[in-house]
């Protein structure tokens, strides 16, 4: 009887000895050498694992920065304050980030755009666009049924008018939305430019006129009014190259659709 | 009893978490998204495949010849936590993509009910080596294929508009027994 108590004792407690040694044994020998700076750059980003960089989350990010020698000023949400710490971590200068934003590519507002049909699913842009690509005639209009909005942690985006509008001022170009919007029409544009081209309509023209009041039907007459050659015409619709944009604001005064917004002040022509 | 016939109770019939209710925990707890799911998925999967085997060596080696059973449930947790541990370290240094892979999900598993209730399966229905392995393998891989169709309804549902009281978790027990259900349509079904 006693034996069997003995031996019992004997076998647990042995098992456990013999587990916690080879863990002990297995932590010295399989022990990986971590960098002393990666817990310092991890404090010093933000923390909101927004990805934005392009790194699973501020811990991804700041391994790359170690391992892979990524780019220190990667860091959106965080801008130069970041970048500037993780510069003195790493005992790098930090060149300067440029402050972006993100951009909704539509103007289709209601009354502006058709509607193909009237949609009575789920209030959600992703589950519409699953359904013909959406209840808006136009291809590639904004639904306007909040994806974005639910998306975004900063409570920059609201729908005005059946179309997300974004707060320059709270959007922290973290790139949630622009993960999100089922239509691709969210961008990143620097935040110094101030022209947009508010479609991304590739249709024909003369089809484009037909759903849409503020659609780009393909013109050119931006085209040939900018001073730089900024704004080019492709897939039926002007897009800026905001490398070489000065900010003139000619497109927008010039633009007989009034799709080219600039400086906040949408629709510039029309308002003049 | 044939290898098929295991086969097919692990998978269907008799699956870990909808039929035999074990593994719970990490069935709601890690299903919110499909990827996750799969992580969860394989990370058992591995775990519960290592553990049957080693399980079964030390029952038979060791417990058995002292009359010892009674210390099964002890031993077996035991075993279990210390070889996750050692399989999380070990994998940590030399298959750095693997540990990325199963992530945070590993030391998860450690104290899951599913390999403790599969290592304690395997000597109950007196399973040789062979067989002991293969049932784990495949009992994991009901688990995951629970969990994966799983975080397909919740992804699902987490884009309707469910009523307020509903929404979250008990909309998410309610799915879940909904499932249940559904896979109640295999019981019975034997080669």
């Amino acid at each position: 009887m006693s034996i069997g108590i003995i031996l019992a004792v004997l076998i647990v407690g042995g098992t456990g000895l013999l587990f916690g040694c080879l863990l002990a044994f297995a932590s010295i020998i399989f022990r990986v050498s971590k960098d002393e700076r990666l817990d310092k750059i991890t404090d010093a980003l933000p923390g909101a694992n927004c990805g934005a960089c392009g790194y699973a989350g501020c811990a991804a990010y700041a391994e790359a920065i170690i391992s892979n020698n990524a780019p220190i000023n990667a860091c959106s949400v965080g801008k130069d304050a970041v970048a500037q710490k993780i510069g003195k971590i790493m005992g790098k200068k930090a060149e300067k980030v440029e402050a972006k934003t993100a951009r909704v590519l539509c103007g289709g507002v209601c009354g502006a755009a058709l509607d193909k049909y009237d949609y009575q699913g789920i209030r959600s842009c992703v589950a519409a666009a699953k359904l013909a690509g959406g209840p808006k005639t136009c291809p590639n209009g904004c639904l306007g049924f909040g994806t974005c909005q639910a998306a975004c942690q900063f409570g920059a985006i609201s729908i005005v008018d059946g179309v997300a509008v974004i707060d320059e001022e709270k959007c922290t170009a973290c790139g949630q939305c622009i993960k999100k919007c089922p239509k691709h029409i969210i961008q990143f544009v620097p935040k110094k430019n101030q022209a947009w081209v508010k479609c991304m309509n590739t249709e024909a023209g003369v089809l484009t006129n037909k759903y849409c009041k503020s659609g780009c039907i393909g013109c050119k007459i931006c085209e040939k009014n900018c001073p730089t050659g900024a704004i080019k015409v492709t897939d039926n619709f002007a897009s800026i190259d905001y490398d070489r944009c000065i900010n003139c604001g000619e497109c927008a005064k010039k633009c007989p659709k009034h799709v080219i917004a600039f400086n906040g002040a949408e629709n510039y022509a029309k308002a003049e | 009893m044939t290898i098929i016939s295991i086969l097919i109770a692990a998978l269907f019939t008799e699956n870990f978490v909808m039929v035999k209710f074990l593994g719970i925990c990490p069935f709601l707890g890690v299903s919110k998204k499909t990827e996750t799911a799969v992580g969860m998925g394989m990370a058992v999967t591995f775990v519960m495949a290592l553990s049957s085997m080693i399980t079964y060596l030390v029952n038979h080696y060791l417990l058995e010849p002292f009359q010892l059973e009674y210390l099964q449930t002890i031993v077996f947790i035991l075993i279990i936590a210390g070889l996750v541990q050692f399989v999380e370290l070990f994998v940590k240094k030399s298959m750095p993509a693997l540990y990325n892979a199963l992530g945070i999900y590993l030391p998860l598993i450690t104290t899951n009910c599913a390999v403790l209730g599969v290592t304690l399966l395997n000597v109950q229905y007196g399973y040789n080596f062979l067989y002991s392995l293969l049932y784990g393998t495949f009992s994991a891989l009901g688990f995951s294929l629970a969990i994966i169709l799983f975080s397909g309804v919740r992804e699902y549902i987490s884009e309707q508009s469910v009523p307020e009281p509903f929404r979250g978790f008990p909309i998410a027990l309610i799915s879940a027994g909904l499932m249940a259900i559904a896979f109640m349509g295999f019981s019975g079904f034997s080669i």
